[in-house]
């Protein structure tokens, strides 16, 4: 049981201190306080198969990635780039279902401490119930949602069932968004707020934009103090960089192409990696 | 209470915005700017001008009375869309979207096709404008739609064959919604129907609701009263809900739309979402979709590339939910019938999609009966069509070379 779901954090938990924060904003706070940043890395529920999703997960956290985030393959998922649609078409005819990604993380819980975020679109939790999807997460040990298509305005029955069971909500943030949108993102937020770096989908990018760095200072105007950067983060230079003024950096399809191309030990590497970029940030700062 | 005044987000319990929060700045930057064109006199007057001297509207009504026969002896009225420039009711929406595109300041449009209607009318409406102009269309509606496609690229558009997912409508729109966060500072995107977030649904609505404004002049000039009921074809709803909205409050005229059963409702190849289906969120609505028990949305399947699609306009749940409006199923074999039945009784070749009104509206004329009036959306023209109707009915001589 989470230990904070008797006492559901208040709205605008992202100025909170540490102690009384979700274990992500915890985990990342620690980071912080080790003079870096948290390193985030995503992976596919079911990708190349479910065994082996939940090896490479644990490969994640063995190799110095913080936070974990789980994606449930969607059949319409327009946030993602061609990489994480090949994995997650492929999870979804390899027979993925829902009740997959509970076992998944009941099983990455049982063998590494790093907190298990889960990254969905809206409609399978909807369908599932929203309810009974809070109640199924917070029993296998997950630690919130990601969603990538739902705004704060449209989430009701999401805000409701995460403050009854005190699972994370992380919402988006866009450089495109208007001040009174990014304080509203962070103050429905908790666990960390998904700073977009760039206008766009997932996917590896030579450079991350400048607009990233804008974002994340609006966002700490707004309030934030947990603020994670994702969208084309693939190298250890990239974390380093954008630790230098974020919270986390998130990286995905660079995991999941490593993953793909050369299984689970190119995946640890990879992370090994990119972790060394949070370690170097530290010495640095 | 007035059913036509409603304007989003949410009909009822359907509509919303369950998009990615990079996309909201926009959708509010065209709810805005929509605002203040549709009191714009400047725009209605642009925009009846194109209507008028592009388009060609009003468009006209035609009594069919040789196809009526079969229809239980109603009178049937066709209203012509398919008599508009492109050869669709889709250049009414486009034309008020570009319009708009104009009036934020961007100069490249993107749009999503299933039949190819409303990328051949983007693509027309941005060569019109000198706009940059993007099409995304399933792999499969451009190998059944190739006619469209070339269209397109003759019109100077470029036409992006879709290769994910099922290849067919919905996966254009995912990689268009893609193409649209990636790209949102130039571009708009010319969304081709009724679904969608706000403020699409009630915007497209109001750009395609001329479609029934005037027919219901048009049918009560020409019979002396309201028709009995309208009937149109629904994938994504925009020409029904074009026809229907000028009758929402006028609770006397039945309103019908007619979903692509494709191969039947029991087998799984079918695009009857409202029938078949059930409320859940798809390209930032909620409304009813074919989708499975963990909500991964089923992929549609109908014989009309402009059907298949596995999602609707939230109005229309919304409609249907109220009772306002019904929704029947009809398969690829009826509409084919009423295809060709058509074309050898009145010499009007229909689009597949209208086929599938017009099969629905035969059996309802057999329901309502001889002193009953339907008014029937005939919302395109069939000449996209001749390839897959030549093969359906074994038309084309074996071995020619069609040029």
């Amino acid at each position: 049981m989470n230990p904070d779901a008797q006492n559901p954090p208040a709205q605008n938990s992202s100025a909170q201190s540490p102690a009384a924060a979700s274990p992500v904003e915890r985990r990342i706070a620690l980071r912080k306080e080790a003079g870096s940043g948290a390193l985030i890395g995503y992976l596919p529920v079911g990708f190349p198969s479910l065994a082996e999703s939940i090896d490479a997960a644990v490969a994640l956290a063995q190799n110095g990635v913080d936070v974990i985030e789980l994606g449930l393959p969607y059949s319409d998922p327009v946030m993602d780039g061609t990489v994480i649609q090949a994995a997650t078409q492929k999870a979804l005819a390899g027979g993925f279902r829902l009740r997959h990604g509970f076992e998944a993380i009941t099983a990455i819980t049982a063998q590494v401490d790093a907190p298990v975020l889960v990254m969905t679109y809206w409609n399978p939790v909807v369908q599932y119930g929203v309810d009974r999807f809070a109640d199924d997460l917070a029993a296998a040990g997950g630690a919130g949602l990601i969603t990538p298509d739902l705004i704060p305005d449209e989430a009701h029955d999401w805000l409701a069932a995460s403050e009854r069971t005190g699972l994370d909500r992380v919402f988006l943030a866009a450089p495109s968004s208007s001040d009174a949108r990014l304080t509203q993102a962070v103050d429905a937020s908790r666990g960390f707020v998904y700073a977009v770096s760039t206008m766009g989908i997932t996917g590896a990018r030579t450079d991350v934009d400048s607009a990233a760095r804008i974002l994340v200072e609006r966002l700490r105007s707004a309030g934030s103090t947990s603020a994670c950067v994702g969208l084309g983060i693939s190298t250890a230079d990239q974390v380093r960089e954008i630790l230098a003024y974020a919270d986390g950096a998130i990286v995905g399809s660079a995991l999941v192409r490593a993953l793909a191309d050369g299984g689970v030990d190119a995946l640890g590497r990879l992370a090994g990696e990119l972790s060394a970029g949070t370690r170097d940030a530290a010495a640095s700062n | 209470m007035s059913l036509r005044t409603e304007s989003g987000p949410y009909f009822g319990e359907f509509g919303g915005r369950f998009v990615p929060e990079s996309l909201i700045a926009a959708l509010d930057e065209l709810t805005e700017e929509y605002a203040l064109a549709r009191t714009d006199p400047a725009f209605a007057a642009e925009l009846g001008e194109l209507h008028r001297s592009y388009t060609g509207r009003p468009s006209i009504i035609t009594e069919v009375p040789r196809f009526a026969a079969h229809a239980g002896g109603a009178r049937v009225i066709l209203k012509r869309e398919d008599l508009n420039h492109t050869g669709s009711h889709k250049i009414n929406n486009v034309l008020g979207q570009v319009l708009l595109t104009r009036r934020i300041g961007k100069t490249r449009v993107i749009a999503e096709t299933g039949a190819g209607q409303h990328g051949v009318a983007t693509a027309t409406a941005a060569a019109l404008f000198g706009l940059d102009c993007v099409i995304y269309m399933g792999e499969v509606d451009t190998e059944r739609q190739a006619l469209n496609v070339a269209r397109m690229r003759l019109l100077g558009a470029e036409v992006v064959p879709v290769t994910t997912g099922s290849r067919t409508l919905k996966d254009a729109i995912n990689d268009a919604m893609r193409d649209w966060v990636t790209n949102v500072g130039n571009t708009n995107y010319i969304f081709g129907t009724v679904a969608g977030p706000h403020p699409f649904p009630a915007m497209v609505r109001d750009f395609q609701k001329i479609i029934g404004e005037e027919a219901r002049g048009q049918v009560l000039e020409l019979t002396g009263r309201l028709p009995d009921a309208v009937t149109a074809c629904v994938g994504g709803g925009s020409n029904a809900i074009g026809i229907f909205h000028a009758f929402l409050d006028d609770p006397e005229v039945g309103l019908y739309g007619f979903e692509a059963a494709g191969e039947g409702i029991d087998t799984p190849r079918h695009a009857a979402t409202i029938t078949k289906g059930r409320p859940g969120v798809l390209h930032g609505a909620r409304s009813f979709l074919l989708q499975d028990e963990d909500g991964q949305t089923i992929e549609s399947h109908s014989i009309s590339a402009g059907l298949d699609y596995p999602g609707v306009g939230p109005e229309h749940s919304w409609l249907a939910s109220i009772g306002r409006a019904e929704y029947r199923p009809v398969t690829d074999a009826e509409a084919m019938d009423a295809f060709r039945l058509l074309s050898r009784t009145e010499g009007i070749i229909p689009a597949i999609e209208s086929a599938h009104a017009l099969a629905g509206t035969l059996k309802l004329g057999r329901e309502l009966g001889k002193d009953s009036t339907i008014l029937v959306n005939l919302s395109g023209r069939g000449d996209k069509d001749m390839e897959t109707a030549g093969r359906y009915f074994d038309l084309l001589d074996e071995g020619a070379t069609q040029s």
